[in-house]
């Protein structure tokens, strides 16, 4: 057992400032069992998200020493001895209380896209899909929500373009529908109009903080913004499809409800 | 406190809890054209159902085809040692197949078999490759399955939003009080019917693969409305939990690990289950390690002892622990390492994989994992019709872990999926047709409402008082001591002592800071719950006078055929004290018995069902 201190912001949506806490860390400790434990012997009302403490769940997100991370998964051996640990919430979304802070954006996000529009079902009734096939969507159904990659993302986090784009978590929502063996939706002109994949310009960043380690832009953002130029900018596709008769979406729903 | 004054919502039916039962039910509700409103403590897609691992259990006969409903629900109830509530078994068993296709239909993503349908994997207690699963992390799929459904069905979704009391009008169901978490605020819900899928009340004991969530909510706020509850002394202790580091002792430890090859060793090496198997389930289990080796690939091969049930698996860990052959941490060996190539190990238990290295720094791919018993699942909860859903209070309707009857004593790993989505349809079905036949609007007084929410304002209101923190962890050491994986008449009386006296002065629990955001305060609301429902579970455990299932009493050894014969039902009595009754069973129409009782080569055969 060890004395560590951790500086906490604490505070609401007028403002607030950093408590120190020092606060005793036993063996095996995560970030979230520290915070637990100033919570129950020195800060009774410490607003924190958590639910499994196990990484599955993706409500313990907050900034530890400027890195967005599950506070779960944050082992205390991974800090010097010295060091001081500083704990603050996320920085894309407005705070509410102390580490908690208002992340409805992301959940109305989800509901612009349109929902899963299975193909019929084989003459035996079953659906036949392929693992090979479905390795990479169930990549990005390991997504926990947890946000973080919305945090880093710079158009989300630094630009502030919430308004353009929905951020890398609904992209890789956006790749699962759009590379589900079974889906029969097009989704492409409202991946490019309306979700904003041009917004995104590749740092990476989101993948390197995912806790669940998916490939978000190389497997996900990548390949959309690409079936997007097949379909608006690449000429020859376009020639040939105009040979061969064959008609594309190339506006969103609204746009073709708007004449 | 003026009533008129408070938030409110109007809705057909309330659903609380927003894991894959109460999702189902919304959906169901929702489809039947009633106004559908659901409150959840957390945020959406968080609640306990993501961290289920190992798969669903339905007989689709995928990767065999001799699997059907009938051998799913001899195991069901071979695994629950017969208590289990005959039709609930009979109609998850039957149902369970086209719950898991219609998922498929919103969009989940099965791992699959070589032909390209939904995989299914082996798990303890049932006789075939039965668990429809994604990797270990089936219960994520589900939960995302039915959120991204659900939020196009026009549901109103109330997140962070906990449920203080069910609201009464002679005696039927009017509404919900309750708070935002956020900001601290009241809100009433005006409703007619309520589904409660609240899950379970594992946060009463200090080991325990629960989130803070499980306080035992539903079953606690049903019993104040007069409802009854059924079966709480059937607390299943999962065997493998994580048990180093400390802090993370308890975290789960899927079966799949066992599923998928995985052993049991103690500190000598030896495979210690073989000296485990009970007299009711020796002609089905291998009883060498040369024949328990060749399953599954050789047909003629019994199963190996690793997947008996839960309740066997953890108290033979218990045993050898205290006989002095645990692990250095005081647990067992799981060990997959040595069983199956790095790179399977990797594909089909991922989050297992990652969850060691993550937290424990230990490489399964390479090194056994230490594992032990863990406070997992309560069988017993509200009691229910099987068919509706619907309790003894009018309007009051409950699904999931919080509802009682389909796990008798002892729940199989994969039932509970299942359970969710089976039965979460059957209360949005039963909560539609008792809308339908009720001719007036019921009411609340506004006495009930104020009375709500000023006992709750008193935890923040008051001077100085008790830490609620501490407090929940006086209330799980009560638990944790006295009514743990093995239990005897004496301890168990000790704790309803004890229990009692917590409740004293539980009356002086105080919160400091203000009602935003407050989690002091949430704890304190939630100690009122589990000291209910920890009551409840020691009075149960008192009176069943018999080891069976999840329940062992060291002072009564063994399964009793006259205890058989009833279920214990836990009510409140007209003077508010806690009353136990031990309840007849009804006899089971003879097919299910017959199903039930007959050996596997004449239900195979064709010669019974």
């Amino acid at each position: 057992m060890s004395t560590r201190t951790f500086k906490i912001w604490r505070g609401d949506s007028a403002g607030g400032e950093f408590h120190q806490y020092d606060a005793e860390v036993d063996e095996g400790m995560v970030v979230l069992d520290v915070l637990h434990r100033i919570q129950a012997l020195q800060a009774n009302d410490l607003a924190i998200r958590w639910n499994c403490k196990a990484g599955k769940c993706g409500s313990c997100s907050m900034e530890i020493n400027g890195r967005p991370s599950l506070a779960c998964m944050t082992r205390m051996n991974t800090f010097g001895p010295d060091e001081v640990i500083t704990v603050q919430p996320l920085k894309a979304f407005p705070v509410i209380k102390d580490l908690t802070c208002d992340v409805s954006w992301n959940y109305e996000q989800n509901k612009r896209i349109a929902p899963f529009k299975p193909k019929p079902r084989g003459r035996d009734g079953e659906h036949r899909m392929y693992q090979q096939d479905v390795d990479r969507v169930q990549e990005f159904r390991k997504c926990i929500e947890c946000f973080l990659c919305q945090d880093v993302c710079h158009v989300v986090r630094d630009r502030g373009r919430k308004d353009a784009f929905v951020g890398p978590r609904f992209m890789v929502r956006l790749a699962s529908l759009e590379m589900h063996p079974l889906d029969d939706d097009d989704r492409i002109p409202e991946i490019k109009k309306e979700y904003g994949s041009g917004m995104c310009n590749i740092t990476k960043c989101c993948t390197d903080t995912c806790p669940e380690h998916i490939n978000i832009t190389d497997n996900g953002i990548i390949p959309l913004k690409e079936r997007v130029v097949d379909r608006y900018y690449d000429p020859l596709a376009r020639l040939a499809r105009l040979f061969a008769g064959r008609r594309v979406r190339t506006k969103t729903r609204t746009e073709e409800q708007s004449g | 406190m003026n009533v008129s004054e408070i938030q409110t919502f109007e809705h057909d039916v309330l659903v609380i809890g927003a894991g894959g039962a109460g999702l189902r039910a919304a959906i169901e509700c929702s489809a039947r054209g009633l106004n559908t409103g659901v409150i959840s403590k957390s945020l959406l897609g968080k609640a306990h159902t993501v961290m289920a691992e190992g798969g669903m259990a339905a007989s689709l006969g995928n990767v065999d085809r001799r699997d059907n409903w009938k051998i799913h629900f001899r195991d069901t109830m071979r695994g629950g040692k017969f208590l289990n509530q005959w039709r609930m078994a009979e109609l998850h068993a039957k149902q369970a197949p086209d719950r898991v296709r219609e998922l498929e239909e919103w969009g989940a993503v099965f791992d699959r078999t070589p032909d390209g349908l939904i995989n299914q994997r082996n798990f303890g207690g049932h006789r075939y490759p039965r668990l429809a699963h994604v990797g270990d992390r089936t219960g994520l799929e589900l939960i995302r399955t039915l959120q991204d459904h659900g939020v196009h069905q026009g549901i109103h979704f109330h997140m962070e939003c906990t449920a203080l009391r069910l609201l009464l009008d002679g005696g039927r169901i009017a509404g919900v009080a309750g708070y935002w978490r956020e900001t601290g605020r009241f809100v009433l819900f005006r409703t007619s019917a309520v589904i409660m899928a609240t899950g379970g009340g594992g946060k009463a004991w200090n080991v325990t693969s629960n989130s803070w969530e499980y306080t035992g909510d539903g079953a606690a706020l049903a019993y104040e409305a007069g409802a009854e509850l059924m079966d709480l002394e059937f607390t299943q202790f999962h065997p493998t939990g994580m048990v180093w580091p400390p802090s993370v002792r308890g975290t789960l430890v899927t079966e799949g690990v066992r599923g998928d090859g995985g052993i049991l060793l103690n500190n000598k090496g030896e495979r210690f289950m073989f000296n485990y198997i009970p007299k009711r389930f020796a002609p089905e289990t291998a009883d060498t390690i040369l024949e328990a080796d060749k399953w599954p690939e050789d047909p003629s091969a019994r199963r190996p002892p690793e997947l008996l049930t839960r309740d066997v698996v953890a108290r033979a860990i218990r045993a050898e622990v205290q006989a002095g052959r645990g692990s250095p941490h005081g647990g067992a060996f799981l060990d997959i390492a040595s069983r199956r190539p790095a790179e399977s190990i990797k594909r089909k238990l991922p989050s297992m994989y990652h969850q060691f290295k993550e937290l424990a720094e230990v490489d399964i791919t390479t090194t056994p994992m230490e594992v032990g018993p863990t406070l997992h699942y309560f069988m017993g909860g509200i009691r229910v019709d099987a068919d509706t859903q619907q309790t003894n209070v009018p309007g009051l309707f409950a699904c999931g872990e919080c509802a009682a009857g389909l796990h008798g004593a002892n729940r199989l790993g994969g039932n509970s999926l299942s359970d969710l989505i089976v039965f979460g349809r059957l209360a949005g079905v039963g909560v539609a047709a008792y809308l339908s036949d009720s001719t007036s609007t019921p009411r609340p007084d506004d006495e009930q409402i104020t009375a709500a929410f000023r006992e709750a304002t008193g935890i923040l209101n008051r001077e100085t008082g008790e830490n609620p923190y501490l407090m929940h962890e006086a209330l799980q050491e009560v638990m944790s001591t006295n009514v743990g994986i093995v239990r005897t008449g004496e301890e168990l009386q000790i704790a309803v002592e004890q229990l009692k006296a917590l409740k004293v002065r539980a009356q002086n629990l105080k919160a400091p800071g203000t009602s935003q955001y407050n989690p002091g305060w949430h704890e304190a609301l939630s100690v009122k719950s589990l000291l209910i429902v920890g009551e409840a579970v020691a009075r149960a455990a008192f009176i069943r006078e018999e080891s069976r299932g999840a329940h062992t009493r060291l002072d009564f050894e063994g399964e009793r055929d006259e205890c058989a014969r009833f279920n214990v039902v836990t009510k409140k009595g007209p003077g508010g004290e806690m009353q136990v009754q031990k309840v007849e069973r009804a006899d089971p129409p003879e097919e299910l018995a017959a199903i039930a009782n007959a050996t596997l080569e004449d239900l195979e055969g064709g010669r019974v069902g």
